[in-house]
């Protein structure tokens, strides 16, 4: 895998850094444009099993399995994606699985296409209901801070943690 | 035909104390508590399309285990992705059973996919598994345990197995009972 670094002033090495600090060791996404050079740093880093998966709720399972078996991970998922995992986040809920997505959102800023919307305004609802702590980020710094606080509160008190990139710090896509 | 408890039963006997094992809901659940309510067997009751996944993320967690998911083919149809997915990570420590009675137990009995146009060990050779088998007989059963237990992974088998109704065998369905369990035993290794 060829080196990569961050470019200058891109807040995602701040979240970077926090997976490498908590010892993250399995990264799952769906692609997002926001998060790509997250997912170019982790596929760099030797450490990290990075896994591509078709469709979100995969990556529940997937890192629970990944707990069963003693190792901590993140996902990495865009707003719309969020409803694709209802019913797999009852596996968090009755087994207390450790949990930290990092979502991109979608159809809350200068949204352009409509369809993203609806997902995105029903984005955090939709984890609390289903028993996620959420964070949300509008700076860099805060994303960095709150990926931090939200894998120390799932690895070391149980809890599944959302944290919520704003698509006002993200920017709105442009067609 | 192939007996389900029976087959499960015999996949499973003596099986190495490293093996690990995760069970789609419904009745492969049932089947392998069955064989021996073991503290490596990971009970999913729920989360259908999940088994598959979750054996992944175990077998990349635990390279130096052997990790079985043992699934039917509603859940496995539900989670068909999931094998795309495996296909691209080729864990060489991961082994799918798929109990194939070509229908939806726990529901009624309806058809499912498998009976009608899907064949799911094409698919999964299709998405990069290195061996895949269909088992219709009892006296195959030897091959599919060597497939499942000593073969390079990815690899996958579905066992053809009758449609009906069998007696229920009721593992512990607290979840974080199962997984502090299953978490404690591989602690002790």
């Amino acid at each position: 895998m060829a080196p990569f670094s961050f470019a200058e002033g891109d807040w995602r090495a701040g979240i970077f850094a926090q997976f490498e600090a908590c010892g993250v060791q399995q990264m799952a996404y769906v692609p997002d444009a926001g998060h790509a050079s997250l997912i170019r740093a982790c596929h760099a880093a030797g450490e990290i099993d990075c896994t591509v998966l078709t469709t979100e709720e995969e990556g529940v399972a997937l890192l629970a399995g990944a707990e069963l078996g003693g190792m901590r991970g993140v996902m990495l998922m865009q707003s719309s994606g969020v409803g694709n995992c209802v019913n797999m986040f009852s596996l968090l809920a009755s087994c207390r699985f450790p949990f930290v997505t990092l979502v991109t959102m979608r159809g809350e800023w200068a949204e352009f296409n409509p369809w993203q919307v609806p997902m995105g305004q029903a984005t955090e609802d939709t984890f609390r209901r289903s028993g996620f702590i959420v964070y949300r980020a509008d700076t860099g710094e805060d994303a960095a801070a709150m990926t931090g606080s939200a894998l120390r509160l799932a690895y070391d008190s149980n809890c599944a943690v959302a944290v919520l990139l704003s698509q006002r710090l993200i920017g709105a896509k442009t067609f | 035909m192939i007996e389900r408890r029976e087959a499960i039963a015999e996949l499973l006997k003596d099986r190495p104390d490293e093996l690990l094992v995760v069970t789609g809901l419904g009745s492969p659940t049932y089947d392998v508590a069955a064989a021996g309510d073991v503290d490596r067997n990971f009970y999913l009751w729920g989360a259908m399309g999940g088994a598959a996944s979750m054996g992944l993320g175990l077998a990349q967690a635990r390279p130096d285990s052997r990790v079985m998911v043992i699934t039917g083919d509603g859940e496995m149809l539900m989670g068909m992705g999931s094998l795309a997915t495996i296909g691209a990570k080729q864990p060489a420590n991961l082994a799918i059973l798929v109990i194939d009675n070509e229908a939806f137990g726990e529901t009624g009995g309806q058809a499912s996919h498998t009976g009608l146009t899907t064949n799911l060990a094409a698919v999964a050779l299709a998405c990069g598994f290195r061996k895949v088998m269909t088992a219709r007989k009892p006296d195959e059963l030897a091959e599919v345990r060597q497939l499942l237990l000593e073969e390079k992974g990815p690899v996958l088998a579905v066992l053809k197995t009758r449609a009906g109704d069998l007696p229920r065998v009721l593992p512990e369905r607290d979840g974080h009972a199962i997984r502090l369990r299953f978490k404690a035993a591989l602690a002790q290794s």
